[in-house]
């Protein structure tokens, strides 16, 4: 039981603190403009990360295919007929559901 | 379509509960599987809904879980949720010039960034719209902590997440987030029901260029995480392809 508190709190104290560096480093100081264009570009860098690594990722680190794909190329779809963001999430939620239950 | 309180012309906190809405289901669905793993690796009722309280990072808590359940021990378990954890230091940086008021009032704030809230936070220009940030973020933990209680609670009384596909949608979210970040700005702002509510924003450069170089920053991130996911432990691809965004220091 102790282990587990102790892992509760560290891991809590350690996110909390990485989540809030930035603002406490930089205040209301304005970033060199560098470091401002760089991070304007953080958004892309990380969402494409995120999108391998969540329809990718295997729950041990490596890869993992399975019908979190299909749900993405569905969501694809989706979205080149512009759909909006609840269908888009709908539609590959469903589309890897009922992979899932036919395979 | 009832306008928020706020009279200025930004979105006000209730479109980041708007926005976030369709991923909230899906983040109380995997609040209560988390709960019910962290009961079943001997966490007890009580630490597991602290844990999302206070963490609120869904795979860095699934992975600690799963590490004492394994009997991996405290280091090991404290070391991965870390690692997984790191991406929220750029991420806090990006929101970092957003965020008012005292110390303490801008670091509770900065504790709404969690991947879905900081993606659908982000603006047209590059910058974190502060009001989408936290009622995104609030709708999320509002998900995941009651999920987390419900799992504890009541076992898994809901379905499997991934029987009901709900593991697709967070890839698909980011990838419309990410077509957002990538598609022509005109059509966004035409189209995009916040989009109009949005401030004008100022032009730095053509935009074409700017495009490019948000496509390039996509395609280096991409590229670094599917290089660095077979041989790196997770966490570390993520953070890595966070380097792609210096792609766009050379262009200012």
């Amino acid at each position: 039981m102790t282990a587990v508190w102790v892992t509760v709190v560290a891991v809590g104290l350690a996110t909390m603190a990485i989540k809030s560096a930035g603002t406490l480093l930089v205040g209301g100081r304005t970033l060199p403009p560098r470091v401002q264009a760089a991070l304007e570009h953080l958004a892309p860098a990380l969402l494409a990360a995120l999108v391998v690594s969540q329809a990718l990722g295997g729950s041990g680190g490596g890869f993992a295919i399975d019908a979190r794909l299909a749900g993405l190329a569905a969501a694809a779809v989706a979205l080149v007929f512009r759909a909006p963001l609840l269908l888009v999430v709908t539609v590959a939620a469903a589309t890897a559901a009922i992979v899932r239950a036919l395979g | 379509m009832r306008r928020p309180t706020h009279p200025p012309a930004g979105p006000g906190y209730l479109d980041g509960v708007r926005a976030a809405a369709p991923i909230g289901i899906a983040a109380f669905a995997f609040g209560v599987s988390f709960g019910v793993l962290a009961r079943s690796a001997g966490m007890g009722r009580l630490a597991p809904v602290v844990m999302s309280l206070t963490t609120f990072a869904g795979s860095a808590q699934f992975a600690a879980a799963s590490i004492l359940g394994a009997g991996g021990g405290v280091a090991a378990a404290v070391a991965a949720a870390v690692l997984l954890n790191l991406r929220y230091g750029p991420m806090g940086l990006s929101a970092a010039s957003t965020l008012k008021g005292p110390w303490w009032l801008r670091a509770l704030t900065a504790q709404t960034v969690v991947d879905e809230s900081w993606a659908i936070a982000q603006r047209d220009d590059g910058r974190i719209d502060r009001h989408l940030l936290v009622g995104a973020g609030l709708l999320l933990a509002v998900g995941w902590v009651g999920g987390t209680a419900v799992g504890v609670l009541a076992g898994n009384l809901v379905a499997d997440p991934a029987s009901l596909g709900l593991d697709a949608a967070f890839p698909a979210l980011f990838l419309a987030l990410l077509a957002g970040q990538l598609g022509p700005r005109e059509t966004q702002t035409t189209e995009g029901r916040t989009g109009s509510e949005r401030p004008p924003t100022v032009s730095r450069g053509p935009s074409w260029s700017r495009g490019r170089s948000r496509l390039l920053a996509a395609l280096g991130g991409a590229l670094i995480a599917l290089a660095l996911m077979p041989v790196a432990g997770p966490g570390v691809p993520i953070i890595a392809a966070s380097l792609a965004c210096l792609i766009g220091a050379r262009r200012s």
